[in-house]
């Protein structure tokens, strides 16, 4: 601990970190510009100007930039010297010179760091008569829109875009007064991390562009607090609405998980809830007619009532909604959505956490590991934010060198980065393809999934054998780590992968070393419905057969092949589908039923790292069929057993059923505050104290307002009513506090800057240990594939935009989806006799389709690539052996019409 | 027969008059405060805008009459009644004119201030009933107020007793046929007057209203008619309290005879009744802690003294 | 005491003077310019809507009574979608007016706008929108701001330069 004096009171502080942050931490407002948090200090924007005395007697001091002072034992400061405040008004003032007169039409306005420091340091009137300084601005894709005369050189853009999120196609140009951050030329930015910009930005250079589609203020959504449905990291999220249509996600800081980003599929897939696919009134099937309110009641419970009932479960819906399903048809017909390969995948992925040979790493954890094994996971496409924090681990480290070196602080960006240049930490990638973490790895091998779990399992029989005999580099260095983390997934279909996992991490284990394991999944809530326990859906075949078949937000059609989904759908009398999107088999259901999604729903749901965290609904939706479907499941459950609806029905009485059925999910209750939770006997308001038009957004249908919106299911209030000030962290919808209304008032929601929330980051692990040590198995499981002439194994290849269900139907994200293709290695192509483009047919399980090849020269010879996820490869479903040839005339399929 | 015919035809003429007056004050207090103030008032519906009386009746009739879910209903519905009442009942006792009087009690001074001390009643149960925190605030600056001010009211009317020898309102009016008393009792008319306009709560002493800080006070959840009755009730204190002044300093019906008595007591009632309206165009509202202040370290001490001294002189005049 | 005496007596005094009342709607009063009454929206020279759609008024207004929701054109113009009024709520404050950053929204001497139905004092943008400039002739918001929204391009504005060369190093 060390004493700071600031304007000569003392504090008590932790030394070695910089002024600015230490002062922001004691809830000083400092203005800054160039500082960020994540990415430290360079000292560039001059405007954290603070005094620093050498004594108690100095009374003159020296102007030094706060951010790049360490805090000393005893260090004395003036923020309120006027030698520094004219500094810093002096700085702004010279900023906005150039700065145009557009804050009307920028998108920034009202959420503007630029616009809270102007105001901060007291700069009013522009005294500067002489022209403003112009740019022609560039397009850059979809999801992000230029503006570049606003900016203020800053340099945070390409800090955040080429240092920190390892992109390579923004940078700056020009030199002097006139730099240029953006683009060689036009072009769609091509980092999965550039929606970031737009929060990275000080002012309004990079904006959402999505937003821009339906623009409102910061100050006129209603928010809510949520977590991302994208993918299994489940990164914690703000979502926005405005005039009942879901508007924006921006990232929620959680210092365990996401931290200060998220990627660009989290935040533009939102556009899906607004989407023209979305299912707003039940409906039959056969006549094609919408429902109303009583066939629901009578004839839907009637029907339930009288036929033997089978529930599908899904990994995309909320454990509630799962375990209203479940209560709906009984413990013994319920089945999850899976087939059986994903089934024993995903069951694989939680006994490796529950067995806790390894450390369950949380995403944000990732960045404390110095040697990591990614055995055939391609994070940037399955997992994006973790190759973030992956990108971040390597760095840990040569910054741990240059601190003891040369006793570089961390905060040190730009001297860091000079000193450390290219050096990493250990980073070994396993993957059938290449991937973008490539290029930081120390070693990468490409080769078919099987021999990468076989590999897996010769690495771990060199860590468990004795040191001399250690000769593998991966061994090696993953022995001589500080903390080895190994990451997998099932993103390859490959249930050995996971074994060998396991097998390396108890090896290192044996050896004395604290192993790390992170394993990616494929559904925001993979690792709940896994912890459910239930059988899959083959076990389910016996009793579907003149049944009444529920099936819950899930396409069976993407879990499993054409056929065995056609064979399912055909079974049962009668099958629902409750879900919130059309897919191939909401369409074919008898009846399907509207749900709301993750904007208009409340939810637990459960991360990869077994995290169970809450959504809360951000607002209630005119449409009154979006309802959650735990809610309508258990209003099917009333009337199926002739009890009463509760109408006041609230998620945490579900949440107590669930507790005490499930007794695994124990803890979920505390994922987030209780409804009953007040403060000073106050909800916690949704919107900003500034949200306007609240008499007149209704007004052209009824001039009397109606009553607003009350929330049964958490302790928010739908409008701008209630607590004043910093909410709990697990119900904080919104990130502001008096003078900072842009996104960086985030620091005064940490106890210290870039720590915890509050009172802890919300979010509680639910998986337990099991105390059981099992022997390691270095068996290796993996089958020897064989294949035949002009066959090859199909292998998925993800991507980002386009691999994700839900995501996929948002405009941005659509137009960002690559090309579905078949990607074959030169020697495959020239077996093949093909050229590049050429259309290929694939002939699997007697049907044949065509795609497009594309050359992927560093793929094994035995493997073809497929793009995963997209409506014309739907025929793929998990890794399967393929016959090619060359397309001939005539043959076409209905699954391939791509072009 | 024909004298109880005449009692209730009586009765029933000073009722019908008085509510009336009451009713015709909305129009006249409206168009002379209008008038103080550059204004021209209610002047639209009918001749002078007299049909605003009319208007404003059907308005308080026909507004919704809402009792609050939180509120004491009986009480709540109680309270404006007991206003009215007490003020009525206290007419009895007036002698408009030698022929006309309810009830010459030889108590009727007494029976006056009784009467008036039932009113805060209705201020205090309104008020408690309306479970509001202004309206109980109200209540409690009425009850107060009240108390304090039916002291020296009481005690003000003293001299007056000493001097015509009596309680009988009538025996009063008929001992002032030489001099008025007000000119042997200037200050115990001015004190009663002062005590007469806070028992009414009449501005500049509408403290338990004061719609400033208490938004109406003890009547802020009233409406319709039940709010009507304060109104009602309030016109009424004013024409009380105007009356017994008249009767009590200035001679009642006495006067020249070329007017009947009724119409020399009415003229000098209504010149108090502009006075009181003259008095709430003109003086700013004081502060609670000064009007109590008022009431017990000045009026007070000076009723007593009043009383003292006119009681001495009495003693000092009647010595055989 | 006196003064208490005084003041009675002055005020009694004034039933002698002169009313003030103007009998309106038989006399009409005579407004100042800058009276704040019926709101408009007003428009560009170039007769294109001055609004932009910044939401500040909305913001500004006290009683909430202003909603609406701003849209670009294809040349990256930003104009309200739609832009109701509540005027049974509207308090005539004129704090959107100030708060206007593009004098679209103004106040002018008209009050007479009463309804007998409240729901007809909801007016949208069709009953804002005047083919007028308002109290602030010449004025173009988008002349002046930086942003290139087919108004004039990018260096064309008031007191600006011709857009940086970004491929050159020269100072």
């Amino acid at each position: 601990m060390a004493t700071l004096y600031i304007d000569n009171r003392p504090y008590d502080v932790k030394e070695g970190k910089n002024l600015l942050e230490t002062c922001l931490t004691l809830g000083f407002d400092l203005p800054y510009f160039c500082w960020h948090p994540a990415m430290g200090s360079v000292g560039a924007c001059r405007q954290c100007a603070i005094k620093i005395f050498k004594d108690e007697n100095d009374t003159a001091g020296r102007l030094v930039m706060s951010c790049m002072e360490p805090v000393g034992k005893e260090t004395r400061i003036s923020l309120d010297h006027p030698d520094a405040e004219k500094f810093r008004k002096s700085v702004i003032e010279w900023l906005m010179t150039n700065h145009p007169h557009d804050c009307a039409v920028c998108d920034e306005g009202g959420s503007c760091h630029l616009q809270d420091m102007t105001v901060m340091t007291g700069h009013n009137y522009r005294r500067f008569e002489f022209p403003k300084r112009t740019y022609v601005n560039q397009y850059l894709g979809p999801l992000i829109n230029h503006e570049m005369n606003r900016c203020i050189q800053c340099y945070r853009c390409v800090r955040f875009y080429k240092d920190y999120a390892g992109g390579k196609d923004l940078d700056v140009y020009a030199a002097h007064n006139h730099v240029y951050f953006g683009r060689e030329k036009d072009g769609i930015l091509e980092s999965e991390f550039s929606g970031n910009l737009a929060e990275i930005c000080p002012t309004g250079v990079f904006t959402d562009k999505t937003l821009k589609q339906h623009y409102s203020r910061k100050w006129d959504f209603t928010f809510a607090p949520s977590v991302c449905q994208h993918c299994s990291l489940g990164c914690n999220i703000i979502a926005g609405e405005r005039y009942g249509e879901l508007r924006q996600i921006t990232s929620r800081y959680n210092g365990d998980v996401n931290g200060y980003f998220i990627c660009d599929r989290g935040r533009f897939g939102y556009e899906a809830a607004n989407s023209v696919d979305r299912i707003y009134q039940p409906a039959l099937k056969e006549e094609n007619v919408s429902l109303n309110q009583e066939y629901i009641i009578n004839d839907i419970a009637a029907l339930l009532s009288t036929s033997n009932c089978v529930g599908i479960g899904s990994p995309r819906a909320s454990l509630e909604s799962n375990f209203a399903l479940q209560q709906l048809v009984g413990n013994g017909n319920y089945y999850s959505g899976w087939s059986d390969e994903e089934h024993r995948l995903n069951k694989a992925a939680l006994n490796i956490l529950q067995n806790r040979t390894a450390e369950i790493v949380s995403l944000k954890q990732i960045e404390q590991y110095d040697s990591i094994l990614i055995l055939g996971e391609d994070l940037t496409n399955t997992a994006p934010m973790a190759a973030l924090t992956v990108r971040q681990a390597v760095r840990k480290k040569p910054v741990e060198n240059a601190q003891q070196n040369i006793n570089l602080a961390t905060w040190h960006d730009a001297a860091l980065r000079e000193y450390i240049q290219q050096r990493h930490s250990d980073l070994f990638i396993l993957h059938p393809h290449s991937t973008k973490l490539d290029e930081i790895a120390t070693q990468v091998s490409y080769s078919t999934p099987h021999e990468i779990a076989a590999k897996g399992f010769t690495i771990a029989a060199a860590i468990d054998a004795t040191a001399d005999q250690v000769i593998d580099q991966i061994a090696t260095s993953l022995l001589n780590a500080q903390k080895p983390l190994i990451i997998t997934g099932t993103s390859l279909f490959n249930e050995p992968l996971l074994a060998a996992a396991e097998a390396i991490v108890k090896a290192l284990k044996k050896r004395g070393k604290q192993p790390g394991i992170f394993i990616t999944q494929a559904d925001c809530n993979s690792m709940g419905l896994a912890m459910m326990n239930v059988p899959p859906l083959s076990s389910a075949f016996s009793k579907l057969s003149d049944s009444t078949l529920i099936i819950l937000e899930t396409d069976l059609y993407r879990n499993l092949s054409t056929e065995k989904a056609d064979e399912i759908m055909n079974l049962p009398k009668r099958i629902i589908v409750f879900d919130h999107i059309k897919s191939t088999t909401s369409e074919k259901a008898d009846i399907k039923v509207p749900v709301g999604m993750f904007s208009e729903a409340d939810g637990t749901i459960v991360n990869n790292e077994g995290r169970a965290q809450r959504f809360f609904q951000v607002f209630v939706p005119k449409n009154e069929w979006l309802k959650e479907s735990w809610r309508w499941l258990s209003l099917l459950k009333a009337l199926k057993d002739g009890k009463a609806i509760d109408e006041n029905l609230s998620i945490s009485n579900i949440q107590s059923t669930l507790v005490e059925a499930l007794p695994q999910f124990r803890g979920i209750e505390d994922a987030a505050l209780s409804e009953d939770f007040r403060l000073n006997g106050q909800k916690v308001p949704r919107a900003p104290h500034r949200y306007s038009g609240r008499t007149a957004m209704l007004s052209n249908e009824n001039v009397s307002e109606p009553k607003p919106p009350q929330d049964i299911d958490s302790p928010m209030s739908f409008t701008m009513e209630g607590y004043r000030g910093i909410p709990p962290s697990s119900v904080t919808p919104f990130f502001w506090s008096p003078g900072w209304n842009s996104v960086q008032s985030i620091n005064k929601f940490q106890i210290e800057i870039g720590g915890p929330l509050h009172d802890g980051n919300p979010g509680v692990r639910l998986v337990n240990s099991n105390s059981s040590i099992t022997p390691i198995d270095f068996e290796q499981k993996t089958e020897k594939i064989s294949l035949k002439e002009f066959e090859w194994q199909l292998v998925p290849v993800y991507h980002i935009f386009g691999s994700e269900e839900l995501s996929a139907k948002a405009p941005a994200i659509a137009e960002l989806t690559p090309k579905p293709y078949l990607g074959l290695n030169q020697y495959s192509l020239a077996k093949l006799n093909l050229q590049e483009n050429d259309m290929a047919t694939i002939e699997h399980h007697g049907r044949a389709y065509q795609l497009p090849v594309r050359l992927r020269a560093e793929i094994n010879n035995e493997v073809a690539l497929i793009l995963f996820g997209l409506p014309q490869t739907a025929f793929f479903v998990k890794p399967v052996i393929i016959k090619i040839r060359p397309a001939s005339n005539g043959i076409t399929n209905n699954n391939s019409k791509h072009e | 027969m024909s004298e109880t015919l005449n009692y209730w035809l009586v009765i029933v003429g000073i009722l019908f008059v008085l509510l009336n007056i009451a009713a015709f004050l909305i129009w006249v207090e409206r168009r002379m405060l209008a008038l103080w103030q550059d204004r021209l008032g209610p002047n639209r519906a009918g001749p002078f805008g007299l049909l605003i009386i009319l208007a404003d009746t059907l308005k308080l009739f026909f507004k919704e009459d809402w009792i609050p879910p939180f509120a004491d209903r009986h009480v709540f519905v109680i309270a404006p009644a007991v206003i009215v009442i007490s003020v009525l009942l206290s007419f009895a006792i007036i002698p408009f004119a030698p022929a006309i009087q309810i009830v010459d009690l030889n108590i009727g001074l007494l029976f006056f201030l009784g009467m008036s001390s039932l009113g805060v009643y209705s201020i205090v149960l309104g008020g408690w009933a309306s479970n509001n925190k202004y309206s109980l605030l109200g209540a409690l600056r009425g009850a107060s107020q009240m108390i304090s001010y039916e002291v020296f009211m009481g005690l003000s009317l003293m001299g007056v007793v000493m001097l015509s020898g009596s309680f009988s309102l009538r025996t009063i009016v008929e001992a002032q046929k030489d001099y008025w008393f007000v000119l042997l009792q200037p200050v115990g008319f001015v004190i009663f007057f002062i005590a007469g306009i806070a028992e009414t709560h009449r501005l500049p002493f509408d403290i338990p209203e004061a719609e400033s800080e208490l938004v109406a006070g003890f009547h802020s959840e009233y409406s319709g008619m039940k709010f009507g009755m304060f109104f009602i009730g309030e016109y009424l204190g004013i024409t009380l309290i105007s009356s017994i002044t008249v009767a009590l300093f200035f001679g009642g019906w006495l006067g020249p005879a070329f007017l009947p008595p009724l119409a020399w007591f009415a003229i000098k009632t209504a010149g108090f009744i502009l006075f009181f309206i003259l008095l709430r165009a003109s003086l700013p509202r004081p502060r609670y802690d000064q009007l109590m202040e008022y009431g017990w370290k000045i009026l007070l001490p000076l009723t007593l003294l009043n009383l003292l001294v006119t009681g001495g002189i009495i003693l000092f005049l009647n010595q055989p | 005491m006196l003064s208490i005496i005084r003041s009675i007596w002055l005020t009694f005094l004034h039933l002698f003077h002169k009313t003030e009342t103007i009998q309106y709607p038989e006399e009409k009063v005579q407004l100042r310019p800058r009276y704040r009454g019926r709101i408009v929206l007003t428009r560009d020279p170039d007769n294109q809507e001055r609004c932009v759609g910044c939401y500040l008024c909305a913001a500004a207004c006290p009683v909430d009574c202003i909603a609406l929701q701003a849209t670009e054109n294809e040349e990256g113009r930003r104009y309200p979608e739609f832009f109701r009024i509540n005027f049974s709520r509207c308090i005539f404050c004129g704090f959107c007016e100030e708060a206007c950053p593009t004098y679209a929204i103004q106040l002018i001497p008209d009050f007479e706008m009463a309804e007998y139905d409240r729901q007809n004092l909801v007016y949208e943008k069709e009953d804002l929108l005047i083919n007028s400039q308002g109290k602030y002739p010449g004025y173009n918001y988008y002349k002046v701001a930086g942003l290139d929204a087919g108004v004039k391009g990018k260096g064309e504005g008031t007191n600006e330069e011709p857009p940086v060369d970004r491929h050159s190093l020269l100072p």
